[in-house]
């Protein structure tokens, strides 16, 4: 992954993600685990519409449970931008170089979750009999669709409100998710207002046409700072069944090693997939965010291939099976961040509490220890792709 | 510390166009900011002084020169003698955006011209700068046509004067600075020896020596394979990953950048482990050093161990005792350096290390 350290990505201005709805709803039926997966192709028959969390995975033909999203959106509202910073780590400056997308673009991403996002060309009728409706919707969790806050929205509306209509009636698990993008440009009232205006209208119009309280939830977002991840993190969460279990695993974490906030992050896209459920303000999530950099940058320099040393393959043998990071801070010598690689997707990333001490080292490697294996059962299969080696 | 430490003065002139990025440049560099809030700073009127304490009693005396056109003639003028002689370092910025690059090399040409008058033992550094507005594959050819055109007209500096691509929004910033530093330090070579000393007892890949505020490398010892490390920028661009956590953990803890420090960050991974930890007042020491827990604690001892003797490293060029004498302190004073072989016993590991202990102890 290059790194570009000084680039404004890493240094958020003002905007922030924000929802106006309350995010999260859970699953009543106990959660299911990934080996439930070969079910989750089965079509669903649920007369409720879903809303928000659906706790179902998607109608993935792979079955392989991954997320799958789908960028939809005019032309330049900023598709193919979202998905090169977010999944390629271009800095946000360059992608005024980018080349228009003319035709659907196919971008899948191996992480922890299996995006694929179809970056569609925002010229295009996608309901145009040539493309194969089925083939598009059916394999995906999440569409996004985006807006560009900064031009004339009104078509983009009603192309929306169509696309809405059209799936609620063939598949109606599918989460759509509105970025209001681009709100750097925009004045603290200006983009408020917009949000508002543009919430109001999608509302008013799928009312007007019958559709009630549509499961549609919206978020400000740029790639010029993190919301845009934030709201990402956001929409995967949604997707992801085990995310209770999950948040349980982490809120005991927190109270045994006095952890103020602990995020499980997907390293390579910087997506949070679940976080202890203390109140998250963006400001922790940037601090977490900015560290996993600097311990992916590192990493990268200092990982490199080298030719077999003279002894160095036995050292090799204490080195660390899952990488780890610790800050402590000058003024209370206390700890400050942690982080623990968790499988080869994830990692574990805390924001101490300024009652950790550095001493405390031992106790929480191994709560933290705990917690890995605890995660090893929800997320078996992430597990597997690893060849980890035997340990002594 | 010590008292009798003599200030060395280094004057720096910062020179180029109005507008090519020079305040810029300095205030990401020695204050602080990082590239998106420099659109705050105002228009430098005339010469904004600075005295940069850099590196103990090294003192950066930064001449920042307004470039709008009523000052540049007034400094080739009447202020001829007073801006030019003295000088040791001027850094001269490109804007290649500048739409009168002609012109822009014109008044280069007078500023080197009365440089060389004046201070002719001068060093002279042309920053070709906001190269970020140039597409990606045209940089380089375009760098390079800048550059021959640029040399022409150096004058008397022909010949020593070194140019660099730069932008405030990657590490080629940092790269430029690092070279310059180096230059103004005096004694560069005498920390470097003491820091390979450093290396061959703690058996680190790696050493990197970084001045604490600017996160400018003040240099670096590098050992076996590492050496074929691909990843030639590094050292920069460890400085700008370094800067920038300084910056995302004063906004966090809402403590200013300038003493937002942390003790120690730690990596440790089954390939290398790496730490960066305060080595003196000024400087953070980084190592990179084989992937053992082993090795790993006892290069944390010894760098903790010779602490006093880089602080003792006196910048100006006063006598001081031998490198290797400066372990052997270490020692007597009852805090022996600890051997890595001491941790895992009877790997057949020893060999190596015994010599460089040796080294260490003669
Ligand atoms: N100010 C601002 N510009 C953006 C943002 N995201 C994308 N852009 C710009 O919008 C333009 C069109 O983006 P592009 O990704 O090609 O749009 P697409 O046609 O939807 O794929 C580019 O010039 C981007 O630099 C954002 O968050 N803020
Ligand atoms: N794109 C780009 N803009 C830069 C860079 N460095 C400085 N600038 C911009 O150039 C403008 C003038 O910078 P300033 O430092 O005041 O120039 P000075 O007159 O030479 O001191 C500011 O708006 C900066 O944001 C750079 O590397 N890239
Ligand atoms: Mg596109
Ligand atoms: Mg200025």
């Amino acid at each position: 992954m290059p790194c570009y350290s000084i680039h404004p990505s890493n240094h958020p201005s003002t905007a922030r993600a924000s929802t106006t709805e309350d995010d999260y709803m859970y699953p009543s039926s106990t959660t299911p685990s990934m080996e439930d997966l070969p079910e989750a192709e089965v079509p669903h028959t649920d007369p409720v519409p879903p809303r928000f969390h659906t706790g179902r995975l998607p109608n993935s033909k792979a079955g392989d449970g991954k997320p799958r999203l789908l960028l939809m959106g005019q032309r330049r509202s900023g598709k193919s931008s979202i998905s090169s910073v977010v999944f390629h780590k271009l800095p946000p400056s360059e992608t005024l170089y980018l080349e228009t997308t003319t035709r659907i673009k196919k971008e899948s991403m191996h992480s922890f979750m299996d995006f694929q996002v179809w970056d569609f060309p925002g010229h295009l009728d996608y309901f145009d009999p040539a493309f194969d409706v089925d083939n598009i919707f059916e394999e995906i969790g999440a569409l996004i669709w985006v807006i560009d806050a900064q031009d004339e929205y009104l078509e983009a509306i009603s192309r929306l409100n169509m696309t809405i209509l059209n799936l609620q009636q063939s598949y109606p698990n599918i989460n759509v998710e509105v970025f209001v993008h681009k709100v750097d440009g925009l004045s603290e009232d200006y983009k408020g207002d917009t949000f508002r205006d543009i919430i109001q209208r999608v509302q008013d119009e799928l009312s007007d046409q019958g559709y009630e309280n549509a499961p549609v939830s919206f978020y400000q977002t740029s790639i010029y700072d993190h919301s845009i991840f934030e709201a990402f993190s956001k929409v995967i969460q949604k997707l992801i069944p085990q995310l209770p279990t999950l948040e349980a695993l982490l809120n005991s974490l927190c109270s045994t090693c006095h952890i103020e906030k602990a995020y499980l992050f997907d390293i390579m896209s910087k997506i949070y997939i679940a976080t202890d459920t203390s109140p998250t303000d963006i400001g922790s999530y940037e601090i977490c965010s900015d560290y996993i950099d600097v311990v992916i940058d590192v990493s990268e320099i200092y990982g490199w291939d080298r030719p077999t040393e003279n002894g160095d393959a036995e050292s090799q043998e204490t080195g660390n099976n899952d990488a780890e990071s610790l800050i402590t801070m000058e003024r209370k010598g206390n700890n400050y961040l942690y982080l623990r690689e968790i499988n080869k997707y994830l990692a574990l990333i805390c924001l101490m509490g300024d009652d950790s001490p550095a001493d405390k080292k031992a106790v929480i490697d191994y709560n933290v220890g705990v917690f890995q294996a605890a995660l090893k059962q929800v997320f078996p299969r992430a597990e597997r792709e690893i060849a980890v080696p035997d340990q002594p | 510390m010590n008292t009798t430490k003599r200030q060395k003065q280094r004057k720096v002139l910062l020179m180029g166009k109005s507008g090519a990025g020079k305040s810029s440049m300095r205030s990401i560099v020695f204050s602080n900011y990082v590239a998106k809030d420099v659109r705050r700073l105002g228009a430098t009127i005339d010469v904004e002084h600075s005295n940069i304490k850099f590196m103990g009693n090294l003192m950066l005396n930064l001449w920042d020169c307004g470039g709008q056109d009523g000052f540049v003639e007034n400094y080739l003028t009447h202020q001829r003698t007073h801006v030019f002689s003295s000088v040791a370092v001027l850094i001269f910025v490109f804007d290649i955006e500048s739409r009168e690059f002609a012109a822009d090399v014109v008044s280069y040409g007078a500023i080197v011209r009365a440089l060389a008058e004046n201070s002719p033992g001068a060093k002279v550094f042309v920053l070709v700068h906001k190269m970020d507005l140039v597409q990606a594959r045209l940089r380089s050819q375009l760098f390079e046509e800048r550059v021959d055109y640029i040399r022409a007209a150096s004058e008397g500096f022909r010949d020593t004067v070194e140019f660099f691509p730069t932008s405030i929004w990657d590490q080629s910033l940092y790269k430029a600075w690092t070279q310059i530093i180096y230059f103004l330090i005096p004694n560069a070579r005498g920390i470097e020896g003491l820091l390979r000393e450093l290396a061959e007892v703690v058996d680190a890949r790696e050493l990197i020596l970084y001045e604490r505020t600017t996160c400018l490398m003040v240099t670096h010892v590098t050992r076996g394979v590492e050496g074929q490390n691909p990843f030639t920028d590094r050292f920069e661009r460890i400085s700008s990953i370094l800067k920038t956590h300084k910056q995302s953990m004063a906004k966090h803890t809402g403590i200013p950048a300038g003493s937002s420090n942390f003790a120690e960050m730690q990596i440790k991974t089954g390939r290398f482990m790496f730490f960066i930890t305060r080595l003196t007042e000024n400087t953070n020491l980084a190592a990179s050093i084989p992937a053992s827990e082993q090795i790993f604690n006892a290069a944390r001892v010894n760098i903790m161990l010779v602490r006093p003797r880089f602080a003792e490293l006196d910048i100006a060029n006063k006598p001081r005792p031998a490198v290797q004498q400066a372990f052997a302190h270490s020692a007597e004073s009852g805090a022996g350096l600890v051997m890595p072989g001491d941790a895992d016993e009877g790997k057949g590991k020893g060999k190596e290390r015994d010599g460089a202990s040796r080294g260490f102890e003669a």
